[in-house]
């Protein structure tokens, strides 16, 4: 099985703030793992080393074998990502904004709309590709950003709290349509979270909090070691903070 | 199209793949505009109030006497029509550098900068979709002028091409420079207030420089000081098919200086962002 996203070692400050310290995390290709973490606990800071947005200051994070920082080009080739906040563009359709997403990868605009459209078709929404973003409901929008960071075909889906604000069904939907992915395309995920109900046991965790990783493996191993019933008893005992309720 | 092959096999990024990516952000600029109707009009009204209120006022308070390129004296509309093309890709500049602050905000800057390419090339390439958009502004304008008596040689309409799209380059990386600064929105206020009436008033742009010099020699030295100054003389002579050579280098190299600057800036280990937190400000 060969290894989507590999971190080793990665430290990152912001001034005197320690944002991450020593993160160690792998996803292997056709893997789910559910980076579990309360706001503030670096999630994001994470993900924003990995997608480059700004560079890892010690340690090493590979996508694909191809180090982020030292071949940005390769790396992120594999890397698709369904960021926090909606980085769709509201004004344009939503067939244009994957084509200009597949231009971002230098794919053709031919390429990019047959792309579009496939993508589109598998999440259901190839009648509204020619309808304004803002149009769209908020789990259609989310979708479309999924179906948007699939377009260069990446080896690697980062989602960044994609169910955020979504009801109950929408929130289901992008569950079932990313771990659809991940059998289909062999595509490995790594899905920032706070809500618990969204990893499964097979599942692989990470539990990262004020910055460290408290714990890692499988779901299930989590829960035993914690000697907790579940996942959200165990995280609440590894961090000593109350898990906000799961309720959409 | 062979499009089947293994999804992960890693391409090499050739002149092709450049090219489209470039085409791809430029075309994007573009349909933003063209969705944006509002802003083209706002775009097009600014200078043509000048010329057809402001213009019209001082014609006969402000003589301007032959000065290069001129061959003959011109009517005041004919000698701030290049101030006003000037001032369309100012404005269109620095919009271009609040709608980087709110790319940040909303997030749209980050889907940029995650594309393969680096990180100064896809810059450019924004860079350039703000240089069409202010072009075509700059055309319809000129059009528009042309049935107020602002009726340069047929010939300078092409010449012009050229010194438009360096001018643009300028501006706008001054405001891609400016734009990595701001760290909100509604800072662009300041910006409005301490870079664009600043720069449009004190430069060559509403009045020849040897009468600021009349008025006061250190304005005088102060608008020479102003790259905007340099941007307006490369468009005037440019109309009239002639070219200044020292506001070329000038403006070629203010361009130089503010995109690389942009780009420092915006480098993930070095510039500003990183050190702030990233684009919207990471937690």
């Amino acid at each position: 099985m060969t290894t989507a996203l590999s971190i080793r070692g990665v430290s990152h400050s912001f001034g005197a703030r320690k944002a991450l310290v020593d993160v160690n995390l792998d996803v292997a290709s056709g893997q789910f793992c559910a980076l579990l973490g309360l706001n503030g606990a670096g999630k994001t800071t994470l993900f924003s080393l990995i997608t480059r947005l700004y560079d890892n200051v010690s340690g090493s994070i590979e996508v694909l074998g191809h180090d982020v920082r030292r071949q940005p080009v390769k790396a992120l080739q594999h890397l698709g990502v369904v960021f926090q906040n909606r980085t769709v563009d509201a004004d344009l359709s939503v067939l244009q904004n994957l084509t200009y997403h597949a231009a971002l990868h230098g794919l053709s605009a031919a390429q990019g709309r047959e792309r579009g459209m496939a993508e589109l078709d598998r999440i259901g929404l190839a009648d509204r590709a020619n309808d304004k973003i803002r149009s769209l409901s908020g789990g259609q929008a989310r979708r479309v950003e999924i179906a948007r960071a699939l377009v260069h075909r990446p080896a690697l889906l980062l989602l960044d709290e994609p169910t955020i604000g979504l009801d109950v069904g929408s929130r289901q939907d992008i569950q079932d349509h990313v771990r659809r992915l991940m059998s289909e395309d062999g595509l490995g995920v790594l899905w920032a979270t706070h809500l618990m109900d969204e990893v499964q046991d097979a599942d692989q965790a990470v539990i990262l909090h004020r910055g460290k990783v408290l714990a890692s493996g499988t779901v299930e191993t989590i829960v035993e070691h914690a000697g907790a019933p579940s996942i959200k008893d165990a995280f609440t005992g590894l961090t000593g903070q109350l898990v906000m309720e799961d309720v959409a | 199209m062979n499009d089947k092959a293994s999804p992960h096999v890693t391409r090499a990024l050739g002149p092709v793949e450049y090219y489209r990516c470039m085409a791809g952000i430029v075309w994007r600029e573009g349909l933003r505009f063209v969705q944006q109707r509002g802003r083209f009009i706002a775009a097009l009204v600014r200078p043509l109030v000048w010329l057809f209120i402001f213009a019209a006022g001082f014609r006969s308070v402000l003589g301007v006497s032959i000065i290069p390129p001129y061959s003959t004296y011109v009517l005041y509309e004919v000698y701030i029509t290049p101030g006003l093309i000037g001032m369309i890709q100012l404005f269109n500049g620095m919009q271009s550098s609040l709608s980087m602050v709110y790319d940040r905000e909303v997030g749209t800057m980050r889907s940029l900068l995650v594309s393969p390419f680096p990180r100064w090339f896809l810059l450019t390439s924004k860079l350039a979709g703000g240089v069409a958009v202010s072009i075509v502004q700059v055309y319809v304008f000129l059009l528009i002028a042309w049935f107020w008596e602002v009726e340069p040689p047929i010939a300078g309409y092409f010449a012009l091409l050229p010194a438009l799209v360096l001018s643009g380059l300028m501006l706008g990386s001054l405001g891609l420079m400016l734009s990595s600064v701001i760290k909100q929105l509604e800072n662009f206020a300041g910006v409005m207030n301490f870079v664009i009436f600043p720069m449009f008033f004190l430069s060559s742009a509403l009045y020849p420089l040897w009468r600021m010099k009349e008025a006061s020699p250190l304005l005088y030295q102060i608008c020479q000081l102003n790259p905007f100054t340099y941007a307006v003389e490369l468009i005037r002579f440019a109309m009239y098919l002639k070219v200044d050579w020292f506001s070329l280098v000038t403006v070629a190299t203010c361009t130089l200086v503010f995109l690389s600057l942009a780009v420092f800036a915006y480098n993930p280990s070095k510039g500003l962002i990183a050190r702030r937190g990233g684009p919207g400000g990471a937690s």
